[in-house]
């Protein structure tokens, strides 16, 4: 099954996305925490602001760093993406379900809210930069045996 | 993504997700949104208590039993097992987690727990901070090494090195999240004792 045990691996030359993402996930996950250890009690909104934040601009910076990438594997990238997306949106509505059926309100589900939207972003490009690091650049499948 | 099914005379199919188990993962889905919806104790009970005790036994097995065992077999046997073992994780496991913690959330609403003040809410508190890090582990670095190691068994000439790096990866994170299941099980049965 395994044809060759040399590896042409690019990995070392590309930028630390996938590090980048999981601390942006990290993030996030704080921010989860901080929210439930806190009730019954007012969610402390500017710690989890600045948490949300913090995780939107390193998600961003991944973005970039991914945007100034041109020897890359870009159409498996968007397909791991795509269906990465597909598949956490369904876990994504069942939590926001989840808020709105508990009567959770105003700022604090704002934030929740968003913070679903930055993993919305930052999960599928961690999965498609993991997969596509190690493809070679060009078509979804020129990796495959399809041919 | 049935369009990535892939077949060779000398290698196992190797399909990224298997179809076949979505309807089953989408029963399970609605099943979990009636349960939050009728918010009555026994449905999210049992989809807390199934789901949470399926998670933590495959945890615990895969990486305190199986992790182990894959580590010190060949690469090239390695590759053969996760062809048809990692594929069925894929829909397996954000399944289970989903429904463990979206009722469970749900449940600790329904009993009072989240009301629970200090000392007493820091039983909850270990649990989310055990929950959140098994999440970062496993949402991460084992699932993206899961899904890298399936794409790259599907090339024409798969790269050992990079299938072993990967492998390897997934064998210690599967590890870690097996132990800090064991600190699951505690504070799940200290909640319970309440």
């Amino acid at each position: 099954m395994v044809s060759r045990l040399v590896s042409a691996n690019r990995a070392g030359k590309l930028p630390p996305v996938a590090e980048i993402a999981v601390a942006a996930m990290a993030l996030i996950v704080i921010g989860g925490i901080t929210l439930a250890s806190r009730l019954p009690h007012p969610a402390p909104l500017p710690v989890l602001v600045a948490l949300l934040a913090a995780a939107a601009v390193l998600v961003l910076l991944d973005v970039v760093l991914l945007a100034r990438l041109r020897d890359f594997a870009w159409p498996l990238f968007f397909q791991v993406a795509k269906w990465t997306l597909l598949a956490y949106a369904v876990m994504y509505g069942i939590l926001e379900f989840t808020f709105v059926y508990d009567h959770v309100t105003g700022s604090t589900l704002a934030v929740l809210t968003l913070m679903l939207v930055v993993f919305a972003v930052d999960i599928p490009v961690l999965f498609g930069f993991s997969v596509a690091r190690y493809a070679t650049p060009g078509p979804a499948k020129a990796d495959s045996q399809a041919s | 993504m049935a369009d990535l099914l892939v077949t060779a005379p000398s290698r196992p199919k190797i399909q990224i997700v298997p179809v076949r188990g979505l309807p089953i993962v989408a029963v399970v889905l609605a099943g979990l949104v009636a349960t939050i919806a009728s918010n009555k104790l026994w449905p999210l009970e049992f989809y807390h208590v199934v789901g949470g005790g399926m998670w933590t036994a495959l945890d615990l097995f895969l990486g305190l039993v199986i992790g182990p065992i894959l580590a010190k077999m060949p690469v090239a046997a390695r590759a053969e097992f996760s062809a048809r073992f990692m594929p069925k994780m894929l829909i397996i496991m954000p399944t289970l987690v989903t429904m463990t913690l979206a009722s469970g959330w749900q449940l600790a609403r329904l009993v009072g727990n989240l009301e629970i003040g200090y000392p007493k809410h820091w039983w909850l508190t270990a649990s989310f901070i055990v929950v959140g890090v098994m999440a970062v582990i496993a949402i991460g670095v084992l699932e993206p090494a899961n899904i890298a190691v399936l794409f790259e068994m599907r090339k024409p000439e798969p790269d050992g090195e990079v299938i072993a790096k990967l492998m390897r990866r997934f064998v210690y994170t599967a590890g870690i999240t097996g132990v800090m299941q064991i600190a699951t099980l505690v504070i799940m049965t200290r909640l319970a004792s309440w």
